[in-house]
């Protein structure tokens, strides 16, 4: 027989669901490089997370309220344990620590600028304070980081409150890290480094190891600013019940807590991807240890990692959380990613929306650069009005569902007025599956 | 002379008058009698005033200070001087860990031993140990100058980067990237100079100076095993 | 954590004085650790005499109920058996040869009732609380012995409850204080179960304190289990150990947990800060240091 058949069925190629196309590109980078992939951003792939949780609004048995002359209050006040002078935020919304060095001076002035007028505050990163910074954000949340790059005591003397840095979401156990690239000379000046190097991390505090020792030191801090100032402490997911526990009883004012969601300037992706828990798994034991020691309200507890829209902030408020904080947000809201920028991401291999190299410096939107060419495509007074902007509609949004749920203060949210789509999610944020009374795992 | 005493007046009362000395003030010296191992004395401080602890502290003693002298009759515990921004801390008993931790200026002399992570992440102070100092010490220690009489434990100058480390007696072991170099005459004058600073008497030529090798600068693969 | 105190004295004057010293101490350390508190008192021990520290959170229904049965049991020897009744512990002498009809006593009977301590010297007080009320309700400034070992506990992951306080003992006259949290402490436990070591609660000293108990039950004396501890224990520790004759003080390799002792010719210390010795008798005129990482320190009489 010598004829052959010239078209037989033929089996569909089909990737696999452990060996994707991105694992492997990932694999043959390894192979190529023999260095671990570092990127910027928070947990990309899909974890539980706020979407899956309902509202329960206003029928028959809860009664809603009106727009307008109904008022649903936001504002908060953190510190109120042992700070003389409290902060006073006119909504539930702060902006999260992101450093000078990892954005851009003018990053940073459009992020004061913009939670200015919005009535809340920002924070510093790992590098120190600007002169930009504190001029243009009337509240300043200054971090007190492992590196303690330009710590100072003028500096903070000068803040409004002291964010005693244990880890953060996207890496919790882990440092700061900045690429040469990105050590210009001005950050380099700021963090006692030679301009171009890598910058190692420090994990650790240099000289406190342990909530024990951390008592000692916050109690430092506060002699050395009078005991004026509220002092945070700031931890990544991982164990929530213990660490809010520990920093209640180190002497925390405030309790910060950061899901793997939570973005970095730059980090290994496998830290980003595997280590650290959900935000949503973490504000009920956070919640939980808080009310244990009598605590809830009395010591406040800021979430973030992924809070994107009015229904994530009255969700965490709902659960518990007294405020949110943005990072990643915020930075999308100033223009990061944005597609306007398109040919550029093409140029760099990537995509608008996918570009999370922050750390080679080269960030087309001028944002997570020190390229001043680069840096120069932001206007910060704009970009400040896009943040105001964007912060009111958050704001708007969660009185809107709070109204909803019949409540004249977003702090009168409550668990109860949640229930679930999927098991995860029930189990995690400890509320029902919705149209049942299941709580998996209620046993916790 | 005004004498605070810490048993009675308490560590509010100490570093608020303290940190309220100005410039120009009239009270130049001060004595804190009574320390009994307190925490955080003498903090925060900004002023070139005298400052005499009479006793031993416990830890933060001098902590972020700025222009004081404050010279301890005793020892002290974890995190002496740190953060220092300028000025002198002197302790002339021993020192616990973390002495003169990410100083950025001015000068911290023990007179005794310093333990474990002395002049760790230090960014600029000048730390003179008359006695050993334990291990991991300078680690990632970015600027300024470690001066070691006696030994220095394990892993002296882990991951340093520009500080010098000046140590006349032995190095227990060095490191990540930390090596060896060449005393060469400026390095011989720099060290008299500190070691006039501390009033400390010992002959330069007889120490050895280390520093960073700088190969952990920009990662290679081939230097993993480092980290 | 925690806050750790200990003392070995060298000079028996200063014996009636331990308990009085070695509260002050632990009361100086409060501030590290407001959960719980407890120490462990190598007092006076009588030849052919064991000692049982037990206690009970109801010890006006217990202790009763266990004096009775061991009033009536019929194999101990009478004249050798006393109890004193310290708020909610209590001190069940006995001689040598009943030590076990009475564990198994109170471990048969009385499940309410937690052995504390057994040994010849050793007496172990430990409950929730403020150092300064642990010390007053055991009457421990009155207590008098060779050496003795503290420990005020800020709880990390465990509960905080009477049996997570330590000093936790796993043996006869052994005890273990620890400042620091293992990291491997859970696979520890599960081999130790394994070789059928008798642990009871979920925390990481705990741990600690059977391994050395099982090595040494092996033959190891103390100084050797506690050199294997650094091959087999993982995180951040210091340890100060008791055994009946002993005191032993050891550092992990990395040493970040704070560790201050100081010796004269009448007394070796032990505390987590400085302040902690700073009442002793010449403290001035001490040999002050800190403990080397991974190195064993050992004393005993």
């Amino acid at each position: 027989m010598t004829d052959k058949p010239s078209k037989l069925p033929r089996t569909i190629p089909v990737q696999s669901a452990t060996f994707t196309p991105a694992v492997n590109a990932e694999i043959r980078r390894a192979a190529a490089t023999g260095i671990y992939d570092i990127r910027g951003g928070g947990t990309k792939r899909s974890v539980p997370h706020f979407d899956d949780l309902l509202f329960l609004g206003a029928s028959i048995s809860r009664y809603p309220l009106e727009g307008y002359r109904e008022k649903c209050a936001t504002n908060i006040t953190l510190g109120t344990r042992f700070a003389k002078t409290p902060i006073e935020l006119d909504i539930p919304i702060t902006i999260a620590g992101m450093s000078f060095g990892a954005l851009s001076g003018q990053a940073k002035e459009a992020l004061g600028r913009g939670a200015t007028a919005a009535g809340t505050s920002t924070t510093t990163g790992d590098g120190g304070m600007t002169e930009e910074e504190r001029s243009h954000s009337r509240l300043l949340v200054y971090q007190y980081l492992p590196s303690r790059y330009g710590m100072n005591p003028d500096d903070l003397r000068r803040c409004d409150a002291i964010e005693v840095v244990v880890g953060q979401g996207a890496k919790p156990g882990g440092g700061g890290m900045l690429l040469g690239q990105k050590i210009s000379d001005r950050v380099a000046g700021m963090r006692d480094l030679p301009a171009g190097i890598d910058q190692r991390s420090a994990c650790r505090h240099p000289d406190w190891t342990g909530p024990d020792d951390l008592e000692i030191k916050i109690l430092e801090l506060r002699e050395i600013t009078g005991w004026e100032k509220p002092i945070y402490v700031k931890v990544g997911g991982a164990r929530p019940y213990f660490d809010t526990a520990l920093a209640v009883k180190s002497g925390a004012d405030v309790v910060v807590l950061d899901g793997m969601q939570g973005g970095t300037a730059a980090t290994q992706d496998v830290f980003i991807e595997h280590v650290g828990i959900p935000i949503l798994g973490c504000i009920r034991p956070a919640v939980q240890a808080l009310q244990d020691l009598g605590m809830h309200r009395k010591v406040q507890l800021i979430v973030s990692g992924g809070i994107r829209n009015g229904a994530d902030v009255a969700k965490a408020l709902a659960l518990g959380a007294d405020a949110v904080s943005i990072g990643t947000a915020a930075l999308i809201a100033i223009g990061d990613n944005d597609p306007k920028w398109e040919d550029d991401y093409q140029k760099l291999g990537t995509t608008a929306g996918a570009y999370d190299d922050w750390h080679e410096g080269m960030d087309p939107a001028g944002i997570t650069t020190q390229d001043p060419k680069l840096a120069a495509r932001l206007d910060p007074i704009m970009a400040g009005r896009q943040l105001a902007n964007y912060l009111k509609v958050l704001t708007l949004e969660a009185q809107t569902i709070a109204r909803a749920c019949g409540k004249s203060h977003v702090h009168n949210l409550e668990p109860e007025d949640l229930c679930a789509l999927t098991i995860e999610a029930a189990a995690m944020a400890r509320v029902p599956l919705a149209g049942t009374n299941w709580i998996p795992g209620k046993g916790f | 002379m005004t004498t605070i005493d810490l048993s009675e007046n308490g560590l509010r009362h100490l570093n608020e008058t303290l940190q309220s000395q100005t410039q120009g003030t009239n009270q130049q010296d001060w004595e804190i009698i009574n320390p009994r191992g307190s925490h955080a004395i003498a903090v925060g401080l900004d002023a070139p005033i005298h400052v005499t602890v009479s006793g031993s502290t416990g830890y933060y003693c001098g902590g972020m200070n700025k222009q004081a002298s404050i010279t301890v009759k005793g020892s002290v515990g974890p995190g002496v001087a740190e953060n220092m921004m300028s000025g002198m801390v002197v302790v002339e008993g021993d020192a616990s860990q973390y002495a003169g931790a990410t100083g950025r200026g001015g000068t911290l002399v023990v007179r005794g031993n310093a333990a474990s992570r002395c002049g760790i992440s230090m960014k600029g102070i000048d730390i003179v140990v008359e006695g050993n100092i334990g291990h991991m010490s300078a680690f990632m220690a970015q600027r300024g100058n470690l001066v070691v009489l006696g030994d220095a434990g394990e892993a002296l100058g882990d991951s340093l980067y520009e500080a010098r480390l000046y140590v006349r007696g032995t190095v227990k072991s060095l490191g990540a990237d930390c090596i060896e170099k060449e005393m060469r005459p400026e390095h011989l004058a720099q060290l008299a100079e500190l070691l006039e600073r501390s009033g400390t008497d010992a002959d330069p030529s007889t120490f050895r100076r280390y520093g960073s090798a700088r190969q952990l600068y920009h990662f290679n693969v081939d230097n993993a095993s480092a980290y | 954590m925690c806050g750790i105190v200990g003392l070995f004295l060298k000079d028996d004057a200063l014996k009636p004085l331990l308990g009085e010293m070695l509260s002050a101490m632990l009361v100086t350390m409060t501030d590290r650790g407001p959960d719980s508190a407890g120490i462990a008192i190598y007092g006076d021990d009588v030849a052919g005499q064991m000692k049982i520290t037990v206690q009970s959170s109801q010890p006006d229904s217990d202790f009763p109920v266990l004096e009775k049965d061991l009033s009536e049991h019929p194999q101990l020897v009478r004249e050798s058996l006393h109890i004193q009744i310290r708020d909610t512990h209590a001190v069940i002498s006995v001689a040598e040869s009943d030590r076990d009809h009475i564990l198994t006593l109170i471990k048969d009977k009385h499940p309410n009732i937690r052995v504390m301590s057994q040994g010849q010297s050793i007496e172990i007080y430990k409950e929730v609380g403020l150092p300064k009320d642990v010390v007053s309700r055991f009457a421990l400034t009155q207590a008098t012995g060779s050496h003795g070992i503290g420990h005020t506990r800020m709880a990390t992951e465990s509960a905080v409850t009477t049996l997570g306080a330590h000093p936790f003992s796993t043996g006869s006259d052994q005890c273990l204080v620890h400042n620091g949290s293992l990291s491997n402490h859970n696979m520890l436990r599960r081999k130790l179960r394994a070789e059928g070591v008798d642990i009871q609660t979920e925390n990481d000293s705990e741990v600690a304190a059977a391994y050395l108990s099982a090595r040494m039950s092996e033959g190891l004396s103390l100084g050797e289990a506690l050199t294997s501890a650094l091959n087999d224990l993982d995180g951040f520790f210091t340890f100060v150990v008791g055994t009946k004759t002993g005191f032993g003080v050891l550092r992990d390799p990395i040493a970040c947990k704070p560790a201050v002792m100081a010796e004269t010719k009448a007394y070796v210390a032990f505390g987590s800060e400085y302040r902690a010795l700073v009442n002793l008798p010449a403290i001035d005129n001490a040999k002050v240091w800190e403990p080397e990482p991974a190195e064993v320190y050992f004393w005993s009489h």
